[in-house]
């Protein structure tokens, strides 16, 4: 049943992708970009991997997304590259593209992938007060530097904002 | 094919359909979104290889993940306000005398 699922959620998420590539319109391509997102989420579920799924959902559809959908509600709809869909880089890009699908299809070969995965924990590892403990204890450093990392953002952002021409 | 295989394929395939995304398309914040779909595939990556491992090193890996991307977000959108407020297009083609 779950690897049913995995997979129902799996086509989805690729199919929004594509989506997002081939839409006209930014807000379209946008919902298209959040359901990717959501069922990107359910995949995580399936894997059991409770916290990302949290994550995926609050800080990306609910923070990073919103910021967006509002930029495109803010900006023009009768824009050029409306109506003007790709570049002339498309011959280009379709080379470039597969040859980073050969590229990264052959790692599916490697060892490490095709292996037999080892026996799942006896206690649980991916929920959310476990993961909790186990990141205060080993990344705390790592995420104060993503805290400045975070302000810096924050203050270049209002930087750039705030600049007059 | 196991799940995780299936995983890492379906990660591969999102991660090219962003890049064409990237390369192709016209509209500025259509390539923004191409982008977040390249960080996704990124994300998926992590967490299979850390649901096959049974370790939290991906799990956390994608926490950093999310905090580039909130920050990458927060400064394009600006940019591309700001971009707009001076070529009055969302049009990639618009910035092509951009010079430095």
């Amino acid at each position: 049943m779950t690897d049913m699922l995995i997979g129902v959620f799996g086509v989805a998420a690729f199919a929004c992708a594509v989506l997002v590539v081939v839409l006209r319109q930014p807000m379209r391509a946008a919902l298209a970009l959040i359901a990717h997102m959501v069922f990107l989420a359910a995949l995580f579920a399936c894997l059991g991997v409770d916290v990302v799924a949290l994550f995926q959902v609050l800080i990306y559809v609910g923070a990073v997304m919103l910021s967006m959908v509002y930029t495109i509600m803010l900006l023009d709809d009768q824009d050029t590259s409306y109506t003007h869909l790709f570049s002339r880089w498309l011959v280009p890009a379709i080379v470039v593209v597969s040859a980073t699908v050969v590229a990264l299809g052959l790692l599916l070969g490697t060892e490490a992938i095709t292996s037999a995965p080892p026996a799942t924990a006896a206690t649980p590892l991916f929920t959310f007060s476990a993961f909790s403990v186990a990141f205060m204890q080993r990344y705390w450093f790592h995420f104060e530097l993503a805290t400045v990392l975070l302000v810096i953002a924050i203050v270049a952002a209002w930087t750039v904002i705030s600049e007059r021409r | 094919m196991d799940r995780y295989q299936f995983l890492i394929a379906l990660a591969v395939l999102a991660f090219a359909t962003g890049l064409l995304g990237v390369i192709i398309r016209r509209n500025l914040l259509v390539v923004v979104m191409c982008v977040e779909v390249m960080l996704n595939s990124v994300v998926l990556a992590f967490v299979t290889f850390a649901a096959r491992s049974q370790t939290l090193h991906g799990v956390a890996m994608t926490f950093f993940v999310y905090v580039a991307a909130a920050c990458e977000i927060a400064v394009a959108m600006a940019i591309i306000v700001l971009l707009v407020k001076r070529r009055g297009s969302l049009d990639l083609a618009a910035g092509y005398e951009l010079e430095g």
